[in-house]
């Protein structure tokens, strides 16, 4: 046994619509609820993930724009994840859940953007290799 | 004024001079502080809502290590030594199945979290365990696909390159195999346990694992496999 099963506070297993929420909960919902959310967010999933794999083959987009659409595809798909199974919101008892988010995404951001700026101008910078190995004696 | 109202009006003054958003103390619509919910002065929230977002927080560390090997596979990407490059190595029509295995798993895991709520204990597992297979092909397909390449001797010493790819694809696999274990536990306490507070709370954490888990894989087969196609 437990202690938790000792809590003193009584457990309704609701939670109420006035509190804030973690994400992947929400105040209680019928199943209907769940599972209709759920769904759209698979049925959107199953568009972009086939318009992303789409994308690569096709020679209806220019060439070069094709990795920009690639990545448009996966920010709308991972946006579609946070929306419909992490139910992450915009509502007001979301705001913690989305500050959290934010800061994540700012040093994503940082740390991806920052590497490749960096290393590509070590790379602009360096003795190219056939003269570095010249100088070898 | 009375002395009471004047109290009154000086701690809300000081309340929004502390806490000008009102973060975290927010009685929504227009209601009341709820008691045990961590609005104004009753108390820290509920066990359920602190136990999810400290596990939000950690997964969004876990997002930031993952973002250390995107960098470095970005870094490294044609540092191939002479080796074979990334649109040698790219299968799309393994990629494809394992996209629309982990994304169907993410589905069901979503479905395992409705029957959760409704406290209908067969069809959490049943759920579960069909997300726990789908895991488990994607594993394999991941596994297949190194141990093809490998016999090619493309294997994490060949170059800068390949390091990065084994690494950041290997760290996702690596990911979704432990989170496997997690459901196999996960599944054998709602069986034992039922749905008791604390089981709910691992779920919770689990389910947001395991989507997590899908966000990165996103990441992976565009970056990684789809713009790999092209070179």
């Amino acid at each position: 046994m437990s202690d938790l099963e000792h809590d003193p506070q009584e457990y309704s297993g609701e939670l109420d619509r006035r509190e804030d929420h973690a994400p992947g909960d929400e105040p209680e919902e019928s199943a209907g609820h769940w599972i209709r959310n759920t769904s759209l967010g698979l049925g959107f999933s199953i568009l972009l993930t086939a318009a992303a794999f789409w994308a690569v083959g096709t020679h209806l987009i220019w060439g070069p724009a094709i990795p920009i659409a690639l990545i448009v595809f996966a920010i709308a798909q991972m946006g579609v994840h946070l929306v419909f199974f992490l139910h992450v919101t915009t509502g007001p008892d979301n705001t913690n859940n989305i500050l959290a988010l934010a800061f994540g995404v700012l040093v994503v951001f940082l740390i991806i953007a920052g590497s490749i700026w960096i290393m590509h101008n070590l790379n602009q910078n360096m003795m190219p290799m056939d003269e570095l190995t010249h100088m070898q004696p | 004024m009375s002395p009471t109202s004047l109290h009154t009006a000086r701690e809300a003054i000081r309340r929004v001079s502390e806490d000008p958003h009102r973060l975290g103390h927010r009685a929504h619509e227009g209601e009341g502080p709820l008691p045990g919910a961590g609005h104004g002065e009753t108390g820290p929230a509920d066990k359920r809502i602190i136990v999810g977002y400290g596990f939000w927080i950690f997964l969004l560390s876990d997002i930031v290590m993952f973002s250390c090997f995107f960098a470095a596979f970005a870094v490294q990407r044609n540092a191939t030594a002479g080796g074979p490059g990334i649109s040698q190595i790219v299968e799309l029509p393994r990629v494809a199945l394992e996209t629309g295995a982990l994304l169907l798993s993410s589905y069901t895991c979503g479905l395992s979290f409705a029957a959760t709520n409704a406290r209908n204990k067969l069809w959490t597992q049943v759920f579960l365990l069909i997300t726990g297979l789908l895991g488990l092909a994607f594993v394999a397909m991941e596994l297949q696909e190194f141990i093809s390449l490998a016999a090619h001797g493309i294997t994490p010493q060949r170059s800068g390159f390949l390091t990065a790819f084994y690494g950041l694809v290997g760290l996702h696999g690596l990911h979704v195999t432990i989170a496997g274990l997690w459901l196999l536990t996960m599944m054998a306490q709602v069986q034992v346990k039922g749905f008791r507070r604390e089981i709910i709370h691992r779920l919770i954490c689990f389910n947001l694992f395991w989507h997590a888990l899908d966000i990165v894989w996103i990441g992976v087969f565009t970056i990684v496999y789809l713009m790999g196609v092209r070179g």
